[in-house]
């Protein structure tokens, strides 16, 4: 018997429409746990460096995370990878909701999709049945509305669907895949999903997940039961609201958004708007806001509710989480709150990224306002008085790749490319050609700089969460704050917080030292790791301060789970193992350090010796030469000799290139 | 009359705090699983969230008594504009839906309160408080052999008057001889 896992793949063939079940060894398990890690070890074995985005070969998976159909709280990620059209490297956007789950349920870890349908359809999932059925008819339906079409036309309204909309019918390298009420957002899984023509992937399931040792699982889901009471009745003081309690962050509970309309930087990343919060927008924007918000609901098995379902100006209702209920207004300078609840209705169903969105169209106005783009290319589009009319109208151009929009679809990076004349300055804010977060600051934070540079998911918000964003001002608030901080992997972290400071020798950039900052940032991407392994919701783990999930229990809950009885160590071990494939997987397809470039323009103070200091340093850490490409050492330590062995063959690795090769660049 | 003591265990729901999570169902199936927390399984449990996420119901449901036959009419609701699917508030197990069996033998599942345990499972795990556990002690006339007797004769007069004495003498002989 397999424990939390199903111990079978879904393999389908979408080229020949053979469809197999196929069963797993368990050593991968042991090996790289299972969600993104298991996901990465089939990405390496079947998809060649020389693969591109759009080739037949490049698979697709949607893959259940270890903890999902679990009584774990919050375990109900599915990880969606692919390699991206938009970084061309190995891209896992996350969707929460309720897919994971059923797919466990319906008995299987994974489904893989390989080639190409000739023609659209949908991926129907009960139980033991599979079946590739005909979409046809279904083709330009929205990615929300075509959700319950297909449940009517089952005639199962408890199947889950991920489906996408037009944008990822068109191949628009920012569009999504839509579940219920989350989605798989970032670089381009729709599109992915788009070009093998998989209009959604429905399931249904009715089998018992098994757990090794269920009554311990069920004595530790107690303790972390009790922690989510606790931290909920308790926020931790001395931080921003948004940051003080566990969960996503709760964009749809609070109304206060000061800190993130004046902090931030709008339109096309650009500005600052000090100042906006006023009265009279605090008032307008809390009631639009609760006037739209019918109710807050949570994913599969959490206590948050993190997420609404709204209900604005008659438009079809849909459910929306977090950041996008400001990403749209604040890009198009539209002070009016209910134009984002608007148009995200809209982009939604079109199924496109609420985070790179807003910024393309932003761009294009850009573009425009500074006579790179011309009339001629905004041919039709309302005046530019009309700023609501004009995002509506170009984000209709960019899912149906019409004129320009055809351009745009490409997201930032390729549109400046294809634009020409100057447009690439405007793409300004993209890291291996992905849009980022639109933050601008002023000193440099060494901590961030490591997050932004090196980590594989190359997204909003990277690896960032356990440790505090920022120092505490006073001495007394560091202690009070570590005085309570189970989470930590050792103690000397709490010396460290208690040492750092807003001004000074210990504040950044120079503090935390290079090498704090490796063992804090190395600290924090294991634990993005783990929770996409598990397929745990980071906003209950590494996303957050003081979180229920942490890395001194996760290893408790894995051995009662699936009984591998494996202690903390070797839980670093099996994450380690998979975050460096990861690495030598997108090394091999031509990453290297001269990637490795948080935006110019991020923060204002920039420190190019300090800069590259670090990044040597946390490369050595990590076992990385100097050009961030694992040693043969470290594959070595970690089991990982073939890949060591590949990389070598292509050249990537030179024999015997390890620590030596740092010396002789520091040298 | 005496009057005798009767504890009544129910389960609130204030479905307008439901947030859709399903953990009650979680929690359920691996509470009655074998062995106790073994394993889950959603479609097991008897405690089901009825969900339709854009029409605003999050509706928990208890698995009630097994019926073998289905209702000859149906009831649609509408309250407050959300309209509920026919028999969403039905507790039965009955042929006309999956609802409420075992998914794979197809057996009748049927809340137990979840037996020994001080609350039901599906409320200690309900952590949006939709779910509240509540015992009520109330005194109820104690049935004396007087009471069954008037039930009897009362029973048996609208037999008489529907079928006919002599009808209801013939069937009374008939199960007789069968006994």
């Amino acid at each position: 018997m397999r424990y939390a896992e199903m111990g079978y793949h879904l393999e389908i063939d979408l080229a020949t429409g053979n469809v197999e079940k196929v069963e797993t060894d368990p050593k991968l398990t042991e090996l790289y746990l299972g969600g993104l890690g298991t996901s990465v070890k089939q990405h390496w074995d079947r998809v060649p460096p020389e693969v591109k985005p759009f080739d037949d070969e490049n698979i697709l998976i949607f893959s259940t995370g270890l903890f999902n159909g679990t009584p774990a709280f919050s375990a109900n990620r599915t990880v969606v990878s692919f390699i991206s059209p938009q970084s061309e490297l190995l891209a896992y956007p996350m969707m929460g909701g309720f897919w994971s789950a059923e797919l466990k349920h319906a008995g299987y870890d994974k489904i893989i999709f390989s080639n190409k349908s000739p023609d659209w359809v949908y991926l129907w999932v009960k139980d033991d049945k599979v079946e590739i059925r005909d979409a046809r008819h279904l083709k330009g339906k929205g990615a929300l509305e075509v959700q319950d079409l297909i449940r009517d036309e089952l005639n199962e309204p408890n199947a889950q669907v991920a489906a996408i909309g037009l944008a990822g019918e068109n191949r628009c390298f920012t569009a999504s895949i839509e579940q219920g009420r989350s989605s798989a957002s970032r670089l381009g899984g729709g599109a992915i999903m788009g070009d093998k023509k998989i209009k959604a992937v429905a399931v249904r399931g009715t089998r018992d997940v098994h757990l090794a040792d269920g009554a311990r699982f069920f004595e530790l889901m107690q303790e972390v039961k009790e922690y989510i009471k606790f931290r909920n009745a308790n926020p931790i003081p001395d931080v921003m609201t948004i940051l003080s309690g566990i969960g996503s962050p709760q964009e749809m509970v609070h109304t206060d958004e000061k800190w993130h309309t004046e902090s931030f930087s709008w339109g096309n990343a650009r500005n600052r708007r000090k100042g906006f919060w006023t009265e009279d927008i605090e008032k307008s924007w809390k009631s639009t806001q609760l006037s739209a918000i019918k109710r807050l609901i949570s994913c599969y098995n959490c206590p948050q509710s993190c997420g609404a379902l709204i209900d604005v100006e008659n438009l079809p209702r849909y459910m929306m989480k977090c950041f996008s209920k400001l990403t749209y207004s604040m890009a198009a300078y539209v002070d009016n709150l209910a134009f984002g609840f608007k148009i995200v209705q809209r982009a939604q169903e079109y199924g496109v990224d609420g985070f790179s969105t807003p910024q393309i169209l932003a761009f294009a106005v850009e573009l425009k306002e500074n006579g790179i783009l011309t009339d001629k290319d905004f041919e039709g589009c309302p005046p530019d008085e009309d700023k609501e009319g004009r995002f509506f109208w170009l984000l209709d151009r960019l899912a149906h790749r019409e004129g320009i929009g055809d351009i745009l679809a490409d997201g930032t990076y390729w549109a400046a490319k294809r634009i020409g004349n100057g447009a690439e300055e405007y793409a300004h804010n993209n890291i291996k050609k992905h849009e980022q977060l639109p933050i601008k600051l002023s000193m440099l934070d060494p901590l961030y700089y490591l997050m932004y540079a090196t980590n594989e998911k190359i997204s909003i918000t990277q690896i960032e969460g356990n440790w505090p964003q920022a120092p505490f001002p006073k001495r007394e608030q560091r202690e009070r704050f570590v005085k309570d901080w189970p989470q930590l992997p050792d103690e000397k972290f709490k010396q460290y917080f208690i040492d750092w400071e807003l001004r000074g020798d210990n504040s950044i950039p120079h503090f935390p030292t290079p090498p704090m900052c490796s063992e804090i940032v190395d600290w924090m991407e294991m634990l993005h790791n783990i929770d996409d392994a598990l397929g745990l919701c980071a906003g209950m783990a590494s996303f957050c301060l003081k979180p229920p999930y942490h890395i001194n229990n996760y290893h408790k809950l894995i051995s009662a789970a699936t009984g591998m009885d494996i202690d903390r160590d070797e839980l670093k071990r099996k994450v380690n193992r998979s975050r460096n494939l990861h690495r030598a997987l997108n090394n091999r397809r031509g990453m290297s350090r001269k990637d490795e470039k948080p935006p110019k323009d991020h923060w204002r103070h920039r420190f190019p010796e300090l800069e590259e200091e670090l990044l040597t340093t946390y490369y050595t850490y990590k076992g990385w030469n100097y050009d961030g490409i694992p040693t043969r050492e470290r594959l070595h330590e970690l089991d990982l000799d073939y890949v060591a062995d590949d990389l070598e063959q292509r050249g990537i690795l030179k024999d015997g290139q390890g620590q030596k090769d740092h010396q002789e660049h520091q040298g | 009359m005496a009057k005798v003591r009767k504890i009544i265990k129910s389960i609130k729901v204030d479905a307008d705090r439901c947030n859709g999570c399903r953990g009650c169902e979680i929690a359920c199936s691996a509470f009655h699983a074998e062995p106790k927390y073994s394993s889950v399984n959603p479609a097991r449990s008897r405690i089901r969230v009825i969900t339709h996420r854009l029409q605003d119901i999050w509706l928990p449901v208890f698995a009630g008594g097994y019926t073998p036959t289905e209702c000859a009419g149906r009831d649609i609701y509408t309250i407050d504009g959300k309209e509920y699917d026919e028999c969403g508030f039905c507790r039965a197990a009955c042929p006309s839906r999956d609802m409420f069996k075992e998914p794979d033998s197809g057996l009748p599942l049927k809340c137990d309160m979840c037996e020994g345990e001080d609350e039901p499972l599906c409320v200690q795990w309900c952590l949006t408080d939709v779910l509240v556990y509540e015992e009520r002690e109330v005194w109820v006339d104690e049935e004396t052999e007087g009471k069954k007797q008037e039930e009897l004769d009362i029973g048996l007069e609208s037999l008489a008057d529907k079928y006919g004495l002599d009808q209801l003498k013939d069937a009374m002989a008939r199960m007789t001889t069968k006994e």
